[in-house]
């Protein structure tokens, strides 16, 4: 099928060849967007999470077909080195990753969640984030997700895919 | 002076091969078991020297055209923060800002190879010398080529951050070195004193910090090449199995497939994408040759303490004598699960292999060993395979057998293309080298002033060290004793007069391997929990307990200073208050003392851990922050072990094959606050990784004991009754 996908703010038009092709793949294999990852293909982890208009998802459980004409937000789409998003500037002040293979995932998961409730509580935190890392550096990320609601205001997810 | 010395870039000095463990072995094979059990000690504390190249800085440093330092690293980056050590290491001796240096892994064609690993904590103590004295000829180098070009003498040079004046001109180290193709050598130069150091000590942010915020494409899983195919490989799902032969009717032909790969010892597929493969691997009917219908129970009766051989680690006074069957001896049982890695980047490789070379990019902990593995099973001598190591989503001693990495190449050659093939999650869980399950039977007797007369550990584990490719085969017959399965599992209290440790030797029908801080976890959760008994047993405090057990010599002095420092920190008291309890216990890994206190309550039935305190010292901490950082995550991935995670045996097939079901720990468990306080007891740095590992289970099991009266004896840790 042909699909039009739009990708950090770039439209995309592809053929796949089967529309229940998880999301994942076609971001990681035909767009080349490696910052989403592979955990587990069974949505159990997080690892593959990305946002479907501001909607954290798991993309390996999601066909392509589904995010046609919406707006989709990776990693390298949050922010940018010269203009972090403020779950990243968190991420970075509190020296968060150590292996850093999930990292992209919470990052993505924690930036929705601060969409929705701009300042969680750790129990908001405790219900939201539940993504796996194996390094288990939940302790930090604690720490960075209420540093990230302080510098973060509403909706920037929203600003950054329309620049 | 310098004596003028000739390198080329392709001549290589790298020192190859046995290990540390092979070169103590050699002497020793056919030695009674007095000198088995000083291996064993040797082992247990002895500082693992570094197994690669110490003597060519230009295979180590490259200096680019911006004046900046690119660092080819040896050991490996699987978050344990060792790139950032080392940059800071070579930096402060390169003299050298921090921004003026970066760290990539070093290809094995590079010449600039480990020939060991990257694990066992070692990789920031075992370069603590030679990275500084690398970088420190390094810039003599530099500066001795400076001082022939600006026709000045050596001796009125300085460098400030990569730059070599003489006070009125000055050279940048990239305009030293281009062009220059043979070096003069100096001696080895006198490092500096560490108090002269800049960013030695300093909490320096990780150097790989903003590739792994934005999301940079820098794990195994994240290679390309151009023309990269995809391959997927038919694994096995029942403990034991052989691969015998395979039906491919119904997958050949099937869309995407180009060619599928029937081996002696396995079949794969290779296709345009990666669901292709897949689909085509579905396809595939493999028949196998595997072990009957084992079950957990059948597993948990080979772990036991008194079946298979017992070989004596330590032993000292008449433990024997006073622990045999009488009313004042005191016996318990601990036992651990199997447990799975569960890194969450599967393992896999992309290869390229060409007619007579090939190219790997992969995750692994043993680059060497990856290569060997892979030159053999191509007909190919080991320089004709480069081995590119990526960061690792995750290692944990996962990385440390790789034959994922033979796989892609096989599949590569049939189709002479790159191809990329990794695990399935499933797959993953079912195809791990587990950390072994395991059987404690501790026994102790108390004298009338309540101190411990005698004390004997017996420990029955699947193998972590034997069976591994790291460990030469003729180290299992001088050890006896699998080093890696009694890690932790000597006991460290050297005022009681009579004790020894036992380690039980069984071969489990599945492959049991290295596991983050290998035997430490469990062996500590039982020794640790006993120490507890013994205690409550002597009516004393716990902390106050160990400490008169502990010898007073330099291992026994940095023992106590955790525990005293712990104690302090934590407040530690036997009352509950607010309905929540401490639990204490400590351990010594690798020369690191680490002591940690858990407060604990009981939440819906469940037990909820709040704060863990931990005091430890691993000698000088080169990153402090990162040093924390290690103990906070080993801290919540022991908690992990201990609370939640567990593999079952069902009717011959290795399960959960998920998360989730496997049960780990989440935001919603990690401790809301971890206080780690860091003591200097050495002016060298030490093991850092998996040494806060150690305590955990014990300290939160012997909390639920004061908050419940209940001993748990099992991980993962378990409440029962309705008294809670």
């Amino acid at each position: 099928m042909n699909i039009s996908l739009n990708v950090n703010g770039r439209s995309h038009a592809l053929e796949i060849a089967d529309g229940n092709t998880p999301l994942l793949w076609v971001i990681r294999d035909i767009l080349d967007l490696k910052g989403t990852k592979f955990g587990c293909g069974k949505a159990a982890c997080g690892a593959c999470t990305l946002h479907v208009d501001g909607e954290a998802v798991r993309s390996c459980s999601y066909g392509v077909k589904f995010a046609e004409g919406k707006e989709i937000t990776t990693i390298e789409g949050l922010g940018t080195k010269e203009n972090p998003h403020p779950v990243q500037q968190a991420w970075i002040e509190e020296v968060v990753p150590q292996c850093g293979y999930c990292q992209p995932g919470f990052m993505m998961a924690t930036a929705a969640l601060l969409n929705k409730v701009p300042k969680p509580t750790d129990q908001d935190i405790d219900d939201n984030i539940i993504n796996v890392c194996r390094c288990a550096t939940y302790y930090r990320m604690r720490k960075a997700i209420h540093r990230a609601a302080e510098l973060h205001t509403p909706n920037e997810v929203v600003q950054n895919q329309n620049a | 002076m310098a004596e003028k010395k000739k390198i080329s870039r392709r001549k290589f000095l790298v020192r190859g091969g046995l290990s540390t463990l092979g070169v103590l072995a050699v002497g020793t094979y056919l030695l009674r078991n007095h000198v088995r059990r000083g291996i064993a000690g040797m082992i247990n504390t002895a500082d693992t020297p570094y197994q690669g190249n110490t003597d060519t800085p230009i295979i180590w440093f490259e200096i680019t055209s911006e004046n900046k330092v690119v660092l080819h690293s040896p050991k490996v980056e699987m978050g344990q923060g060792t790139f950032t050590s080392l940059a800071q290491m070579a930096a402060d001796e390169l003299e050298i800002s921090m921004e003026q240096i970066s760290v990539v892994h070093a290809d094995s064609a590079s010449g600039n190879m480990d020939a060991f690993a990257t694990g066992g904590s070692t990789s920031v103590s075992a370069l603590w010398v030679p990275l500084r004295e690398l970088a420190a000829t390094m810039r003599e180098m530099i500066k001795m080529e400076a001082a022939n070009k600006m026709e000045v003498e050596l001796s009125e040079l300085t460098v400030t951050n990569g730059v070599i004046s003489d006070g009125a001109k000055s050279m940048t180290f990239a305009q030293t070195v281009e062009g220059v193709s043979d070096w003069a050598v100096p001696d080895t130069p006198e490092l500096k004193p560490i108090s002269e150091y800049k960013f030695v000590g300093k909490p320096i942010a990780r150097v790989d910090l903003e590739d792994k915020v934005f999301g940079a494409p820098i794990f195994g899983m994240d290679a390309t090449m151009p023309d990269m195919l995809y391959g997927a490989v038919v694994r096995q799902s029942r403990i034991g199995s052989t691969y015998l032969s395979s039906d491919i009717s119904k997958a050949e032909g099937m869309p995407g497939v180009l060619k599928i790969v029937q081996e002696k010892d396995f079949v794969g597929v290779v296709a345009y994408s990666l669901i292709e493969a897949e689909n085509a691997k579905a396809a595939i009917e493999v028949q196998w040759e595997s072990q009957e219908n084992l079950q957990t129970a059948d597993i948990r009766a080979m772990v036991t303490v008194g079946k298979g051989k017992p070989f004596v680690i330590q032993k000292e006074g008449n433990a024997n004598g006073l622990l045999e069957d009488d009313d004042n001896v005191i016996i318990s049982e601990y036992w651990s699960p199997i447990g799975a890695h569960a890194q969450l980047e599967p393992s896999g490789a992309l290869a390229y292999v060409e007619a007579d070379k090939a190219t790997i990019m992969m995750s692994t902990q043993v680059v060497s060993i990856t290569r060997g593995e892979i030159a053999e099973r191509l007909g190919f001598d080991a320089e004709q395979v480069n081995i590119m190591p990526t960061f690792l989503g995750g290692g944990f001693g996962r990385g440390l057998h790789t034959p994922n990495g033979i796989q892609a190449a096989v599949l590569s050659k049939a189709v002479g293309k790159p191809v990329k093939c990794f695990f399935t999650r499933k797959e993953e869980f079912q195809n791990d080298r587990f950390r072994p399950p395991t059987h404690h039977v501790l026994k102790g007797k108390l004298n009338t002033n309540g101190m411990i007369e005698a004390l004997e550990h017996n420990v029955s584990s699947g193998a972590v060290a034997f069976g591994s490719p790291m460990l030469p085969k003729i180290l299992e017959t001088v050890l006896g004793a699998d080093l890696g399965a009694w890690r932790g599992g000597m006991i460290q209290y050297g005022v009681i007069p009579n004790y020894q440790a036992i380690s039980w030797r069984v071969k489990l029908p599945f492959a049991t391997s290295w596991w983050r801080s290998l035997g430490l976890l469990a062996n500590t959760f039982a020794i640790e929990s006993f120490m507890d008994e013994l205690a409550v047993k002597a009516d004393r405090n716990p902390a106050e307990f160990r400490l008169a057990h502990i010898q007073d010599n330099e291992r026994g002095i940095r023992l106590k200073s955790v525990i005293r420092t712990v104690v302090e920190k934590a407040g530690y008291t036997d009352e509950v208050i607010d309905g929540k309890a401490m639990g204490f216990a400590v351990s010594t890994d690798a020369n690191t003392p680490c002591a940690e206190i858990a407060v604990v309550s009981i939440e819906n039935k469940q037990i909820k851990v709040h704060k863990v305190t931990c005091a430890i010292d691993p000698g000088l901490a080169v990153n402090p922050d990162q040093v924390r950082a290690q103990c906070e995550g080993a801290i919540i991935m022991g908690l992990s072990a201990a609370m939640f995670e567990k593999m079952e045996v069902e009717n011959g097939e290795l399960t959960p094959t998920i998360y989730g079901p496997y049960q780990m720990a989440l935001m919603k468990h990690a401790p809301k606050e971890i206080d780690v306080v860091l003591l200097q007891g050495s002016d060298t740095p030490g093991a850092v990784g998996e040494p806060p590992l150690g305590p955990i289970g014990a300290a939160i099991a012997n909390a639920v004991f004061r908050l419940t009266g209940q001993r748990l004896r099992e991980m993962p840790l378990q409440l029962s009754g309705n008294d809670i």
